[in-house]
């Protein structure tokens, strides 16, 4: 069985974002970009599934600008066998990403698709589901752990919801989206990073792959929460009285 | 404690110095023998001379750390002093309260507890001048502090002197993004100003892992090394300027922000390593170098000590100008802080090696930075030099190598009692001083090795479920006998404190150490900075 793992590109999980002067986004220029958290997560989980001997080969995938690569090359020296890369210019939102996965998926055949459950830069949430839906696959999103059944073809997926664990069973292929509770992801050892330099990326184009890139949402603008007002120390219990209902209103 | 438990031995030593005295030895032939007598031998001679009917202090000759007496010329707190402080500081910053008294009366590693009744927090500049010049007047010993982080006694009151904690003087007071030039007050935490450094895109020369509590004003005052220092250099390149405090009150400002300037003698040196005792620094003006946007981690094993020497010249050569921060630890520090510390891994896959080391580059080039670290790493490791290795892939990973070179201190303390040394030494000979430890200690204790080794400093740790002097006994003063015989420094960056007072010969002629105690006499002639630390007792009579 192969095992497809999508990647994203972020900004890395520990910088201290800041907003764009014109507002039209957040500060990406000499910022640390690193692989999404959940996605090394996915990557790990692939991995796993692999070394028990359920898969024959895992790919990582990643989409956008030349540099994803560097992501891709992460990912390899982790452990992945095979990287692809879908060059693009514009920043693509998940019902374009999902249907760049859907014919990648048509031309890999992978018995499994993992992603992170979503983006740290977005938080949108949304391509796992969108995926599922447009292959017509089970998904088991939100994943704190995965079982395999390979006779039955079979996933068992534990899934961290409000309410608690739900847990589901998949028939293959399916999606999986993971959480941040379903495994510590490896460190990329140097032998492992040194085998990456040789292993193949392949290159595909938004043309080649026929998928158009006209997205309906538009990004008006980005602002900064409001900044924390500082606390008052109040000296009566009458006065808290006062301002509970007077100022905020809530008695 | 240590000074009560040193008493018997005191004893002991005691009736040897007065039997050799007795047998007249001459003085030079002593100095000759050994160096490191000196001290207690002028202050028999002193005591007699004297006619003081008081036995001797501490001695020199055995193994036990110093016992130290109250300085008699030193006055006790009255409540006129009390209500002089109130009235020119404020009710809140004249602290008596006994449970906040405790804390700063203890360091941080709880082996020096102090018995000062007072704790002042000036908020000014003129504060300090005033309160010195009070003390000064009144001949109240007064101890300065910061946070309180210090590694050899010299934050804490030995008897009951003043503690003047300058944490309220925490503003920075300007900052200038063209050349770097950050000016702020003594009392600010070194993590703040990292935090406000890095939104202007600059950070601090000198980063440590007290830098949560630690202020610059301490920092400066020892002279703090820290993990950058290899591509950085010392506090003395980087600091341009400092105001400091005088014990009479007299106020020195040499807060100059200019990168050069040779107008007479560089006084602010003398301040910087002090650690307090010629004055109280109360600002400081230093050079930040520039945020770089590409820092690149790697955490290694190898398989003996040699191996990491060769890895470090390699390093020196082939990441050059790159080159950030190369520490190394070896794997009982690594099984300490697995076993003591939550929410640690050990990066390398299962087999544990021999020798860790941590590798930091910083530079201006994310992929040419990545790629020469790639390249040095794979020679390194085709070269046999290195046998297994992680580089870092996002900034949490970055963190969490540091967490395990950085925690080694705290695992140490939650392991029990322990024993802390400091030392510089020649890179080829550094652990050549564990092997022996380890073999002296047998099954007494556990040594631990670790340190910046591209600074040739080693941090020898002695671990034992509790303090005994049988222990002690075995490391002093072999360490120090060791290391100065390969010329070494007893403190590389800790200081001498109260810890080291009377150690500094083992580092430093006898005639350096008289200078230094006439240049203490001239800026401080009552004594009343930081007594009983940094210089040796003897010094003082």
């Amino acid at each position: 069985m192969k095992i497809m793992v999508a990647v994203k590109r972020v900004v890395d999980y520990a910088v201290k974002i800041r907003v764009k002067p014109d507002k039209s986004g957040v500060e990406t220029q000499n910022v640390k970009m690193s692989m999404n958290p959940f996605c090394e997560i996915a990557l790990e989980e692939a991995l796993k599934i692999k070394e028990s001997g359920l898969a024959k080969e895992v790919v990582a995938v990643s989409m956008g600008p030349s540099n994803c690569v560097d992501t891709l090359r992460t990912g390899l020296a982790m452990g992945a066998d095979r990287a692809i890369h879908v060059e693009a210019s514009r920043d693509l939102v998940p019902l374009t990403v999902a249907k760049l996965l859907k014919k990648l998926v048509e031309i890999e055949n992978p018995g499994l698709l993992i992603l992170g459950k979503q983006a740290i830069d977005d938080d949108c949430n949304q391509t796992g589901q969108m995926i599922a839906g447009l292959l017509g696959w089970p998904q088991g999103t939100f994943a704190s752990k995965v079982v395999f059944d390979k006779e039955k073809q079979v996933a068992t997926v534990d899934r961290e919801v409000d309410g608690g664990l739900e847990t589901l069973c998949l028939d293959l292929p399916a999606v999986i989206t993971t959480d941040l509770r379903l495994n510590q992801p490896r460190y990329a050892t140097l032998p492992n990073i040194m085998k990456a330099k040789s292993k193949p990326i392949k290159k595909f184009t938004l043309e080649e792959l026929n998928v158009e890139i006209k997205s309906d949402i538009e990004v008006v603008q980005v602002t900064e929460p409001p900044k924390r007002k500082a606390g008052v120390i109040l000296s009566s219990v009458d006065e808290l009285i006062d301002k509970l209902k007077n100022e905020a209103h809530v008695i | 404690m240590e000074k009560l438990r040193a008493t018997s031995s005191l004893r002991r030593s005691l009736k040897s110095i007065l039997n050799r005295q007795l047998s007249s030895v001459s003085e030079t032939r002593y100095l000759n023998e050994k160096r490191s007598c000196q001290p207690t031998f002028n202050l028999i001679r002193d005591h007699r001379n004297l006619g003081e009917a008081n036995p001797i202090r501490y001695r020199c000759f055995s193994s036990v750390s110093t016992v130290v007496q109250r300085n008699p010329s030193f006055s006790t707190l009255n409540p006129d002093d009390i209500s002089y402080f109130k009235q020119l500081l404020g009710e809140k910053s004249v602290i008596q309260d006994e449970d906040r008294l405790e804390t700063v009366n203890t360091d941080w590693m709880h082996k020096y507890k102090g018995s000062s009744k007072l704790l002042l927090q000036p908020r000014t500049t003129e504060e300090v001048a005033q309160i010195l010049k009070y003390c000064n007047s009144r001949r109240l010993a007064v101890v300065p502090q910061g946070g309180n982080t210090g590694l050899v006694g010299g934050s804490v009151p030995v008897f009951d002197e003043v503690i003047v904690n300058l944490g309220s003087m925490n503003n920075i007071i300007s900052f200038d993004k063209v050349s770097g030039i950050l000016v702020c007050e003594a009392g600010c935490i070194l993590e703040n100003l990292i935090s406000f450094l890095d939104n202007q895109g600059f950070i601090m020369p000198l980063d440590l892992g007290a830098k949560g509590s630690c202020q610059i004003g301490g920092n400066v005052s020892t002279n703090a090394g820290g993990l950058r220092l290899v591509r950085y250099g010392s506090l003395h390149g980087n600091v341009l300027g400092l105001e400091a405090v005088l014990a009479n009150g007299d106020l020195l400002d040499m807060l100059g922000t200019l990168r050069k300037d040779n107008t007479g003698y560089d006084l602010k040196h003398l301040f910087i390593g002090s650690e307090g005792s010629l004055g109280i620094v109360t600002k400081v003006s230093i050079l930040t170098p520039p945020k770089l946007s590409s820092e690149n981690i790697a955490f290694l094993a190898c398989r003996d000590y040699s191996s990491c020497q060769k890895l470090l010249m390699e390093a020196k050569r082939k990441l050059g100008e790159i080159l950030s921060a190369f520490e190394f630890l070896d794997i009982q520090a690594m099984d300490l802080v697995l076993n003591h510390l939550d929410g640690v891994r050990n990066p390398l896959p299962a087999t544990m090696h021999n020798f860790y080391v941590l590798i930091e580059t910083t530079g201006s080039d994310e992929s040419y930075d990545r790629e020469k670290l790639e390249a040095f790493l794979l020679s390194s490791m085709e070269g046999g030099l290195v046998s297994d290795g992680v580089i870092a892939q996002d900034i949490n990973q970055a963190s969490s190598f540091w967490r395990i070179r950085e925690g080694v201190p705290e695992a140490l303390m939650k392991a029990g009692a322990v024993y802390k040394y400091d030392l510089s030494l020649p890179v080829e000979k550094m652990y050549d001083l564990v092997d022996d430890m380890r073999t002296r200690l047998g099954d007494l204790a556990r040594v631990i090795g670790y340190g910046h080794l591209g600074d040739g400093n080693l941090h020898l740790n002695v671990s034992a479920a509790q303090y005994d002097d049988k222990i002690l006994e075995q490391i002093e003063p072999y360490v120090y006998e060791w290391t100065s015989k390969h010329r070494g420094s007893i403190s590389a960056e800790h200081g001498l404190g109260l810890m080291k007072a009377n150690k500094i010969y083992y580092s430093k002629s006898p005639e350096t150490v008289k200078t230094m105690g006439s240049i203490k006499k001239l800026l401080d002639p009552n004594g009343i900075l930081n007594p009983y630390k940094v210089l040796p007792h003897s010094l003082n009579s």
